[in-house]
């Protein structure tokens, strides 16, 4: 569903972006982990077009990424993205945040909009909070009203760039709940997080990233129990040390 | 210093009327002025946060020439020199035609200095919104103008609504220069009480409580407005 290509982008003089290939298929979650800087952010934000790249080819559900002739904001409608700082519409009430682009984008009516966003807010447990201001919300519940806006526009797949890394603890669970959920009912996923008990709870595969590069792309258990590349045991050993 | 004050005659005929239509003048050229900047002003401050750089820099060359032209010398271009190198059937029609010339031209020329002033409040405001806000909206399959439209510019008018206040203010009380082209606005009126009166002091004394009156009634609502509103920040 999404492949990308050989995807090279370079910042000025830095290459962020190297040689990228990687394949995500029909309801599978991949997930992606790496040290800070390590391009992870930047390849999922190539996917939606939200960073451009220089060479190589991102094709999603046929369609190609920043290509002359390609409708961006058409394919972004039909792509979750779920930011790491929540990015919640801060003049609106949760309901409004989670309708606002199903009638401006998808031309749904207002009934119909509403209807979709309580049953999303019921589903992440947000029910009673449709009144709310983001700003009278805890991160947690931020998170969550986010990952309801994304939902309400029908994704063909969801991207989550770091969804708690802005969390406190005792938040990150509910956010993760919400994911590992989305997962089992089979949403295609792309996942940049250091979250790795999501990893091996409902990832197919693990890809590790390390200055620009796809170093390590393994299926889950592959990459926990025997990874191949000596960044990723050292990656590894350090963020499992303290588990 | 010998002076006979005389209060009351701010309140005989044709005195008080003077001051009554002085002030009329005044919030009418202010008003139709702050309409224009508004307007013009958003969209020139818009245009300068856009990526296509040949837009960017028409509206920053806006903004340069008439923040850095003295405005009373705008007022004066306006009223003297454009009706004479404008094409002649435009120049005759603002000359013999054009209603209200004077008040017309006061509203012009301040409207289009004001705009260059409120196009650097709209761009700060906007720049000054964390780029993820536009993200969501770009990611959820809007175009440039949704995005400004229902995410950029309501959240980004919430913050420069104090300096906004600010430019309102200072559009009010620069109305007073289009006594030199001729408009009898408050101070022009004032002036005019001092000379009939010979009551210079009681004439300025009431145009300066009155200005005082209305930018504190401005300044007053526009915080009630701004507690009113959802924070954003």
């Amino acid at each position: 569903m999404i492949s990308l290509r050989n995807v090279d982008k370079w910042y000025g003089q830095f290459h962020t972006l190297k040689k990228c290939s990687v394949d995500v298929s029909r309801g599978e979650v991949l997930v992606i982990c790496g040290p800070s800087g390590s391009g992870k952010s930047t390849l999922v934000k190539c996917v939606n077009g939200l960073e451009s790249f220089q060479a190589g080819e991102i094709i999603v559900d046929g369609v190609s990424v920043g290509a002359l002739g390609t409708d961006m904001p058409k394919l972004r409608a039909r792509i979750g993205m779920v930011f790491q700082s929540f990015e919640l519409y801060p003049h609106m009430s949760v309901l409004d945040n989670i309708c606002l682009a199903q009638e401006k984008v998808l031309n749904r009516s207002r009934g119909d909009a509403e209807e979709r966003a309580r049953g999303l807010l019921e589903r992440v447990g947000l029910a009673e909070h449709e009144k709310k201001l983001p700003s009278q919300l805890s991160g947690g519940q931020q998170q969550r009203v986010a990952i309801a806006r994304a939902l309400a526009m029908d994704p063909i797949a969801m991207l989550f760039d770091e969804p708690t890394s802005a969390l406190d603890p005792e938040m990150i669970n509910e956010v993760l709940e919400v994911m590992v959920q989305l997962a089992q009912d089979g949403m295609t996923m792309m996942v940049v997080t250091h979250e790795m008990g999501f990893a091996r709870k409902v990832a197919d595969r693990v890809i590790f990233m390390d200055q620009g590069e796809i170093v390590e792309d393994a299926d889950k258990d592959a990459f926990f129990t025997a990874p191949s590349s000596d960044r990723a045991k050292t990656f590894l050993s350090r963020i499992l040390a303290h588990i | 210093m010998e002076y006979n004050w005389d209060w009351s005659i701010l309140v005989q005929e044709p005195y008080l009327w003077w001051l009554i239509t002085g002030t009329g003048w005044t919030l009418a050229v202010s008003a139709a002025a702050w309409c224009i900047a508004v307007v013009l002003g958003t969209l020139i401050g818009i245009a300068r946060t856009l990526p296509n750089r040949f837009v960017a820099g028409i509206a920053t060359a806006y903004t340069e020439l008439f923040r850095n032209v003295p405005l009373l010398v705008q007022l004066f271009l306006w009223y003297f020199v454009a009706p004479e190198i404008l094409p002649a059937p435009m120049g005759h029609w603002i000359k013999r035609d054009l209603p209200l010339p004077e008040f017309a031209t006061a509203v012009v020329g301040l409207g289009l200095y004001t705009a260059a002033r409120v196009s650097i409040q709209v761009r700060a405001g906007i720049q000054s919104l964390r780029r993820g806000l536009a993200m969501a909206g770009y990611a959820q399959g809007m175009t440039v103008a949704q995005v400004y439209r229902h995410i950029l510019l309501p959240v980004a008018f919430r913050v420069v609504i104090p300096p906004f206040t600010t430019e309102f203010l200072t559009v009010f009380k620069n109305s007073s220069l289009a006594l030199t082209i001729g408009v009898l606005e408050l101070t022009a009126q004032s002036g005019q009480i001092s000379e009939y009166s010979f009551h210079s002091f009681e004439a300025f004394t009431a145009a300066t409580a009155i200005y005082i009156l209305i930018t504190m009634t401005v300044a007053a609502a526009m915080s009630l407005v701004e507690r009113r509103l959802p924070a954003v920040a």
